[in-house]
């Protein structure tokens, strides 16, 4: 397992209060010397708390009520699910776009550019997808705007520095992924989740067999557990491990519970 | 009525007519389809055994489940046969890919028939499997095909069975909102993906699916599994009339359809699954 490239305290108090105390545990990371995560803290409100499979389904989609605070907050419900979403296909569309400008893909085998342009096409498409499907649905002053990115700490001449980054960020898109489907409300949005999540678990696959041919690597027992199942991760894992790539802050203090509670 | 009875009922009506031609009942497939949709039973148990009401609040949920299970045991029995056929040897890469494909298969079965026990459900037993598909087919070399063919034909279904398994999958979703097994579901689903993704490759595929095309060297008999495949709008918005922020590269509309995959109903996952079941005369 690769280590969180940010550490993020996920606060799981439900409390009024648990919003300033995150707030400053987070100040106090900050402290460590782990500023520079766009991803300011992760909590649950108390309306998503208590009222699963309610009126949560983009009906409302809040944005932080906090009056002093201009950092976007991702939204409660569906819509914050769908800003969620497209934060990470922000993150992969502007890796994949590096990727392409860099000097391993330029030298690269045809098979391996030809897997490059297929993965910048698709997270392309999602992201810009989501753009669209979450301002139609929510506004736009709802929707997350376009995110700045530091991949600084990625070597783009480097096949090993690329593919082993590709295969964490498609790894964590597919247990995003996973884990967020049992918070969406709507069955058209879980489907859609559906749609997407196949789709990030067969680049995964394919970028794991570059990385290891012939080896079972694809899906590995490092990703599929005892039980033959696929990694599924919480929001706030999600955001610590992805953190370290994303510069612009934004918080996401209103996502919806699981609503079976696992 | 149970999974195995709706089965039955397109094996005894189709499968095992000896007038049909291969061709012929290859081409029904659509049909198969048609014929189901028009059934619209509820295949799952009576709701009477559920003691877990508040987690299968309708049996949609029950019937998700009892047909992932039925396409489980279908793979799990046909990556077990194809390691023990000895087609696969010599060929490296296939093997190592079908041992770990045939864990993972191996284990859904059990943790479906585990979670559906749970619930107070008896899981459908496994059918009866026949994956020559009545003699259309020779996977495991036993009817004398020869080693090359059988593998080729090997790789054809285990592609037919993943794509197919990632389709059912997400076509069930909608039917397990709101139970413990959603999670679980989708942590399935992301799996038979990843096979699908390996096995495609070894094929020479890329591991997405383009438009509804099944691929270099699959049989017609599996255009079922691609159908609908081709699809462009997702959420009411035709993705080939957006405009990018970031030029696709190559053709736009074969991008759209790789970067969606697109879900299948149960009746349309039973049709392709009933291929391979031999009707149980016991029933």
């Amino acid at each position: 397992m690769k280590k969180p490239l940010v550490k993020v305290d996920v606060v799981e108090a439900s409390s009024k209060n648990s919003k300033m105390n995150s707030r400053r545990k987070f100040l106090k990371l900050g402290g460590l010397g782990l500023a520079g995560s766009g991803f300011l803290l992760y909590s649950c409100s108390e309306d998503d708390l208590f009222n699963p499979g309610g009126e949560v389904g983009g009906e409302n989609p809040m944005p932080d009520p906090d009056p002093d605070s201009e950092v976007f907050d991702l939204g409660s419900g569906d819509v914050g699910i769908l800003n969620y979403a497209y934060a990470l296909e922000q993150l992969e569309a502007a890796f994949y776009t590096q990727v392409r400008a860099g000097a391993y893909y330029s030298g690269a085998s045809d098979e391996e550019k030809q897997i490059f342009d297929d993965l910048y096409n698709h997270e392309v498409i999602h992201r810009d997808f989501f753009k669209a499907a979450i301002t139609a649905a929510a506004g736009e002053e709802n929707t997350l705007p376009d995110l700045e990115f530091d991949v600084s700490s990625i070597d783009f001449d480097d096949r090993t520095s690329v593919l082993e980054t590709a295969k964490l960020l498609e790894d964590t898109g597919v247990g995003a992924y996973n884990g967020a489907g049992d918070r969406i409300a709507s069955a058209t949005y879980l489907t859609l989740a559906g749609k997407i999540v196949s789709v990030e678990a067969r680049h995964a696959s394919a970028i794991r067999s570059l990385i290891n041919p012939e080896s079972a690597d694809f899906a590995g027992d490092d990703v599929i557990d005892e039980n033959g199942l696929d990694l599924a991760y919480d929001p706030g894992t999600v955001l610590s491990d992805a953190g370290g790539f994303i510069t612009t802050e934004f918080t996401a203090n209103n996502l919806p519970e699981p609503m079976t509670g696992s | 009525m149970s999974i195995i009875k709706l089965l039955d009922d397109f094996t005894s009506e189709k499968l095992t007519t000896k007038s049909t031609s291969r061709r012929e009942m290859f081409n029904t497939l659509s049909s198969f389809g048609k014929k189901a949709a028009m059934a619209a039973v509820p295949f799952g148990l009576a709701s009477n055994k559920m003691n877990a009401a508040t987690m299968f609040q309708e049996n949609s949920a029950v019937d998700a489940l009892q047909l992932a299970l039925t396409l489980e045991y279908l793979e799990a029995e046909f990556y077990i046969k194809a390691l023990d056929s000895g087609v696969l040897s010599g060929y490296s890469r296939a093997e190592t890919a079908y041992m770990q494909i045939s864990k993972h298969e191996s284990a859904h079965v059990d943790f479906l028939k585990a979670g559906l026990e749970g619930a107070g459900v008896t899981p459908v037993e496994k059918p009866t499997f026949d994956f020559t598909a009545d003699g259309a087919f020779d996977p495991f070399n036993e009817n004398g095909i020869g080693q090359e063919t059988a593998y080729a034909q090997l790789l054809a279904l285990a592609q037919a069975f993943e794509d197919t398994g990632v389709r059912a999958y997400k076509g069930q979703a909608g039917n397990l909102m709101n139970t413990p097994f959603l999670e679980p579901a989708l942590q399935i689903h992301s799996v038979e993906a990843r096979h699908a993704s390996e096995i495609r490759r070894i094929r020479g595929l890329d591991g997405w699916i383009t438009g509804s095309m099944r691929g270099d060297g699959m049989p017609e008999a599996t255009q079922a599994v691609y159908n609908g495949e081709e699809n462009v709008t997702q959420g009411g918005v035709d993705l080939t009339g957006l405009t990018y922020a970031n030029d696709i590269v190559g053709d736009l509309n074969a991008a759209v359809t790789q970067a969606f995959d697109e879900p299948i109903t149960a009746e349309t996952a039973v049709a392709i699954a009933s291929l391979f079941i031999v009707e149980d005369s016991s029933m």
